[in-house]
């Protein structure tokens, strides 16, 4: 039977990739044609999506972007031999864009079933625990480490360290807790990987539980996400009911379950010791570390808190070996990163290349410049507590350091391009009300200096008083960074100060502009 | 969008239901905004009890999320994403938009009851910007005219149910 791939991913369904699969069924049992209609994940080239495909001997052909009515034309043209049609973009696996890809993690993503396990064990699916099912703890811990894998959440802390403390620390009850709260703008890998590859996450949190002997874990959701949240609760009802989770898995001696929690609409819940506040039922405001979390963490007991791309990551690694992830890359950056391409971009998506490209190539190779056409004014990394760059410095590399060294960070790898439309100075605003309405409280500088902050930008973007205001900016922005508990008050000025920096023209507004 | 009235019995149902889960508290916020459409006030003083916390702690997280209505919405819920990625696509007029449209402002709900707007920090649809989600269906590439085309819908679908 012909088999055809529509995606069921949150951004193809928001460009009606639901009524296209309705359409299509319902015009192939009119016609009796012996097809089977298969949801999978996306592939992550959305400017593409609905990008239905068709499974051909020559491999599988891509179609898009499919609306309902484009069906009829589809059909009639040869849909399911892969016939010709102006919506014809050839193999997929041959889209230069994806082609040039090195995925890893995202390898089944797109392609599979998301909800089949048969499927996920087709394209390699627990071959990483079968092996580290034969190692001990601590040789599965150094596997990780050797690889260079480190979080991918943002603060990029290699994870075989925070493993091997979990390791060693003694308790009756361990965990891991994966951060699936990625909630900065322009960053939707999380989502993909729950909604187009959840067993991918399992095997990752089942493997992270042999290394360290943690016997639970806890998966945390945004809300934002609810197609992500049932997707990936299905997954582990699934995985439970074929012996992936529970007791003895794969035959052996170990167990394993994973419980599903979703958040509540609170971006601090993102940060580690919040979230761990969130799941144990309490308002998510921040802890003070020392105790670590991987010692003192969740119901006070040792804990992995892993962002959801760096455990989906680990199976890879187990099956693959260290050093096939760590031959990627550059300095310090080892393996691959998922870079999200969004906002005013002609061609958005997930691009996962080692780490070391340029912005230049991800902004203008990949993403074909602005959506609008206009030229590109800034660029966004990081998340909204990320820098703001300007076209002139796209020569710098995807790495860690490399963008700490232009006071800059990498984080979740979102890339948020704005033309030249943006003003520079009401994104600095936004980021201090940003602050402000998120601030979980607990540090003055995070809530009060981000609701001064917002105050301060009010009056420069009136043109009030603009050097002295100017100053007293950069003068706050020192506190919240020096004396904030965690990423959220210490970070916020990066959006703030890179504008400043980058694009200070917008922050020297003439004094008539006082009456808008 | 099936929303109860207050029923004490009924939350209690909802509250033991969900209590031996560790850290039992967001999950039964969330059961108990699903079912009655937000966190009733008469709802806080069971929660407290049931796992063994104040009034005053339970108040303090039903307000501490972003997600926890105190009141019930409309019909629909619109949730306009205000983040950077659907900003650089013109979020913010769309926003301005929708409001004049509909005589709403975010965390309101439209004078007919049908319609309750809220802000949203980022839904993931960042490369298809702007981005919305009505009830649990999420758009992207939105403007005025596709908002009201699927309100429409889900009146419509309303009105056959």
């Amino acid at each position: 039977m012909t088999r055809l791939f529509v995606p069921i991913d949150s951004t193809a369904l928001s460009l009606d990739a639901e009524e296209v699969a309705e359409a299509l069924a319902l015009a192939l049992k009119r016609q009796g044609a012996k097809a089977e209609i298969v949801r999978n994940g996306s592939r992550g080239l959305f400017w593409l999506e609905p990008l239905i495909e068709v499974e051909t001997p020559a491999g599988r052909v891509g179609y898009g972007p499919v609306t309902p009515d484009d069906v009829p034309g589809l059909l009639a043209a040869g849909l399911l031999e892969g016939g010709e049609h102006k919506l014809r973009l050839g193999l997929v696996e041959e889209i230069p864009w994806l082609k040039r890809q090195q995925r890893l993690t995202f390898a089944r993503c797109g392609i599979i079933d998301p909800l089949s396990l048969e499927d996920y064990e087709a394209h390699g699916g627990y071959r990483g625990l079968a092996k580290a099912l034969t190692l001990e703890p601590a040789a599965i811990v150094d596997t990780v480490t050797a690889s260079g894998l480190r979080g991918r959440g943002g603060a990029g802390f290699p994870t075989g360290i925070k493993w091997k403390t979990v390791l060693g620390a003694q308790a009756d009850q361990k965990y891991i807790v994966c951060n699936a709260d990625e909630g900065d703008s322009g960053t939707f890998a999380d989502r993909m990987l729950l909604e187009g590859d959840p067993y991918g996450l399992i095997e990752g949190m089942t493997i992270a539980g042999l290394a360290v002997g943690a016997t639970r874990g806890f998966v945390y959701i945004r809300s934002e996400y609810p197609h992500a949240f049932r997707t990936f609760k299905r997954a582990v009802a699934n995985a439970r009911d074929e012996g992936r989770l529970g007791t003895k898995i794969l035959g052996s001696d170990f167990s394993f379950d994973i419980e599903v929690r979703l958040g509540a609409g609170a971006y601090i819940c993102g940060e580690e010791t919040s979230l761990l506040e969130s799941l144990e039922g309490k308002r998510g405001v921040i802890r003070f570390k020392p105790p670590l979390p991987a010692l003192q963490g969740l119901f006070g007991k040792p804990t992995v808190v892993n962002n959801l791309v760096t455990l989906s990551t680990v199976p890879f690694i187990l099956a693959e070996g260290a050093e096939a992830y760590r031959d990627f890359g550059m300095g310090r950056s080892r393996g691959t990163l998922p870079v999200q391409l969004a906002g005013n971009v002609k061609r958005g998506g997930l691009v996962e290349l080692a780490f070391g490209v340029t912005l230049d190539t991800l902004i203008n190779d990949f993403g074909g410049g602005t959506a609008s056409g206009r030229p590109l004014r800034a660029v966004q990394i990081g998340g909204p507590l990320g820098a703001y760059f300007p076209a002139s410095l796209l020569d710098l590399p995807m790495d860690y350091e490399a963008l700490a060294a232009k006071r800059g960070m990498l984080g979740h790898g979102g890339m948020v391009l704005f033309d030249d439309g943006v003003d520079l100075a009401r994104q600095a605003r936004f980021a201090m009300e940003f602050c402000a309405v998120e601030s979980c409280g607990k540090c003055t500088p995070c809530r009060i200096g981000s609701t001064r902050g917002v105050e301060i930008m009010d009056r420069i973007i009136a043109g009030r008083d603009v050097e002295a205001q100017t100053a007293l900016l950069r003068d706050l922005c020192e506190v919240m960074t020096d004396g904030s508990l965690c990423a959220l008050g210490g970070l916020t000025p990066l959006p703030v100060l890179s504008a400043l920096e980058h694009f200070p023209e917008d922050f020297k507004r003439p004094v008539a502009a006082a009456a808008e | 969008m099936g929303v109860m009235p207050w029923s004490a019995a009924r939350a209690a149902e909802l509250i033991e239901q969900h209590r031996p889960q560790a850290g039992a508290c967001l999950p039964i916020l969330h059961a108990l905004q699903e079912e009655f459409g937000h966190v009733p006030a008469e709802a806080v003083p069971l929660v407290a009890q049931a796992l063994n916390l104040s009034r005053a702690e339970v108040h303090g997280v039903v307000s501490f999320y972003h997600d926890f209505r105190k009141t019930a919405p409309g019909r629909h819920v619109l949730k306009l994403c205000r983040a950077e990625a659907c900003q650089a696509m013109g979020a913010d007029a769309l926003a301005a938009q929708v409001k004049a449209r509909f005589g709403v402002d975010f965390h309101d709900t439209s004078a007919d009851g049908k319609l309750t707007l809220e802000p949203v920090f980022c839904l993931g649809n960042c490369a298809c910007g702007p981005a919305a989600m009505l009830d649990e269906r999420i758009l992207g590439r939105v403007d005025l005219t596709k908002v009201e085309f699927h309100l429409a819908r889900h009146l419509a679908d309303e009105r056959q149910s």
